[in-house]
């Protein structure tokens, strides 16, 4: 008992040693933004007992998984009110994956809205509209938490302005979130292209989307696509462009 | 007398020349690695080892089973239970494994060969936790290559699949395509997950071999480990709290004060779910983790060796 006592004498000096190792440790997590989950009543709440156990043990990921593949039940049953409660816990306790919220967002502002709209249940085609309506915001507030918690990610703000070009009809948002999404590191080369495109639709910014499109247009064959070449048309016409600066017909 | 004359004098008697002991080495790691090599036989022979191996290697095969999601969403969710699988398995067997090797060991009476020979306890301890944490990297090292052949294989599917529908679309489309698929299949940091599984593992295995030196039954030791796996989980929450709240009481202070000096922060072993989010895990930290969980080892089998010391046998 003696020795027992002593070697728990000698875990608490060495535990005042490691001290300074763990907690250096933990503040470079937190700098890195590993295991960066709010770990609060509010998630206890909507998770369960179970679940916070099991996010406290280290099976956050799997805990997610499972979460994610009920919600891909919920919405082949077109729960929506289930699709929602579950991708609020997955993004809750998985922050970091942009697919959680690109999905979470995508169901929500496409099939939930379009579900809204078309539901056999409501007469009234304001009420359908309003829900609708709901749905769009909903998506868009999923896209706006997720591009907050990984900012250098372009799928997230793509599938924003997606949301903004189909949803909204806002060109110039489209535009912005395309750029932003551009400026990313490794995101694709079209996402330039998109930017340009969404901007010629909108009205008084003509004059900057013809100096991208053209831009573009001048980097070679690789750029010459269909839709490039019919908005830059249209733009040369619009801005009465001289002849000789326009572009060929192809 | 000189040496030479006595051998001289016992030859002109007839008497034998006197036996002479091997020499004794204070430390031998040859006797160490008699005791793991003893010890990862005896374990690999307990069917619990078998069961659990079966079923994080099915878990880890049925991910494959996903092909109704997207390949991002199916790499996700592989990753993620392959590696949970991983994480539970090792964690399980390193406490289970270790709980009964001493108290087996008494059972058998095998401790009592043992140590009547010249080993001391510490090369006896040693061997056995050595012993574990081997059978850990075996089966760490199985679930791994059947987890990076999974993904490699559907990842190269996938990839000849892409090719095959868009190789006649733009260049530039085609790439990025196809570095979505990489970037969402396999990448070094998934290794750096499964050396952190097995570091957190062989903690574990360091601090049930620490308790089952002063318990009875092999059935004790793992009910205090399990407490002690959740309490070392929320370990960090008590350390923030006891050094950030000076205004709360003497006996919850010291309450804290004790879990947090006495249990390891395991979760700064939870890198996994990270990893498989795609955050990147800086060098500095893996290195920082590393060493962190060599000290926890290095300590708790220290305290394991000098309680087993004093156990009367």
């Amino acid at each position: 008992m003696t020795r027992v006592l002593i070697a728990l004498a000698t875990l608490i000096v060495f535990g005042v040693l490691k001290l300074p190792a763990e907690r250096s440790l933990a503040q470079e997590h937190r700098e890195s933004r590993l295991a960066d989950v709010d770990l609060n009543l509010n998630l206890r709440e909507q998770i369960g007992q179970i679940g916070f156990v099991a996010v406290l043990s280290g099976f956050r990921g799997m805990l997610a998984d499972f979460l994610f593949i009920q919600a891909h039940a919920a919405w082949e049953r077109t729960e929506w009110g289930r699709v929602l409660f579950l991708f609020q816990q997955v993004t809750a306790l998985q922050p970091h994956v942009p697919l959680f919220w690109d999905m979470a967002a995508w169901h929500m502002a496409w099939n939930a809205s379009a579900a809204a709209m078309n539901d056999p249940s409501q007469p009234r085609l304001a009420l359908r509209m309003k829900a609708q309506r709901e749905y769009f915001a909903i998506g868009r507030d999923f896209l706006e938490r997720g591009i907050k918690n990984n900012p250098d990610n372009p799928k997230l703000y793509e599938s924003l302005a997606r949301l903004y070009r189909e949803k909204y009809n806002d060109h110039a948002r489209a535009s912005e979130f395309f750029r932003k999404a551009a400026d990313c590191p490794g995101a694709p080369i079209y996402d330039k292209r998109f930017s340009a495109y969404e901007l010629s639709y909108c009205e008084g910014w003509e004059p900057q989307a013809y100096i991208q499109l053209r831009r573009l247009y001048d980097e070679g064959e690789k750029e010459r696509l269909p839709t490039l070449i019919v908005r830059l048309k249209y733009l040369e016409t619009k801005l009465n462009v001289p002849k000789e600066q326009r572009i060929p017909e192809h | 007398m000189k040496a030479n004359d006595e051998t001289s004098i016992k030859e002109a008697v007839g008497l034998p020349e006197t036996p002479t002991l091997p020499e004794y080495h204070r430390f031998s790691p040859w006797r160490v690695l008699a005791i793991t090599t003893n010890t990862l036989i005896e374990l690999a022979w307990q069917k619990v080892f078998y069961v659990l191996l079966i079923f994080a290697l099915v878990l880890i095969g049925s991910s494959v089973f996903m092909t109704r999601f997207t390949f991002q969403q199916e790499f996700q969710i592989l990753k993620d239970v392959s590696l949970g699988a991983m994480s539970i398995f090792t964690s399980v067997l390193a406490i289970v494994a270790t709980a009964r090797l001493i108290p087996q060991d008494m059972e058998d009476r095998t401790l009592y060969t043992i140590l009547a020979k010249p080993v001391p306890r510490y090369e006896y301890v040693l061997g056995k936790l050595l012993g574990v944490l081997l059978l850990l990297a075996i089966s760490i090292a199985v679930m791994a290559i059947l987890f990076t052949a999974i993904l490699y294989f559907r990842e190269q599917s996938l990839l000849d699949e892409t090719w095959r529908q868009m190789r006649s679309g733009p260049p530039g489309q085609v790439d990025d395509a196809l570095n979505a698929i990489r970037a969402a299949g396999l990448n070094n940091d998934i290794f750096i997950g499964v050396a952190v599984i097995f570091l957190k593992a062989s903690l574990l295995a360091a601090l049930t071999l620490l308790v089952s030196t002063f318990a009875t039954t092999n059935i004790f030791t793992i009910v205090v480990m399990v407490f002690v796996y959740f309490i070392a989980h929320l370990q960090p929450i008590a350390r923030e709290y006891w050094l950030q709240q000076p205004h709360v009481g003497l006996i919850t202070r010291g309450f804290l004060a004790l879990i947090t000096l006495i249990f390891p922060d395991l979760q700064a072993f939870n890198l996994i779910d990270d990893i498989v989010a795609g955050v990147a895990i800086p060098m500095a930290i893996f290195t920082k983790t590393v060493l962190l969980g060599i000290f926890y080892v290095a300590i708790y089998t220290l305290a394991a060796i000098f309680v087993f010391y004093g156990k009367e046998l």
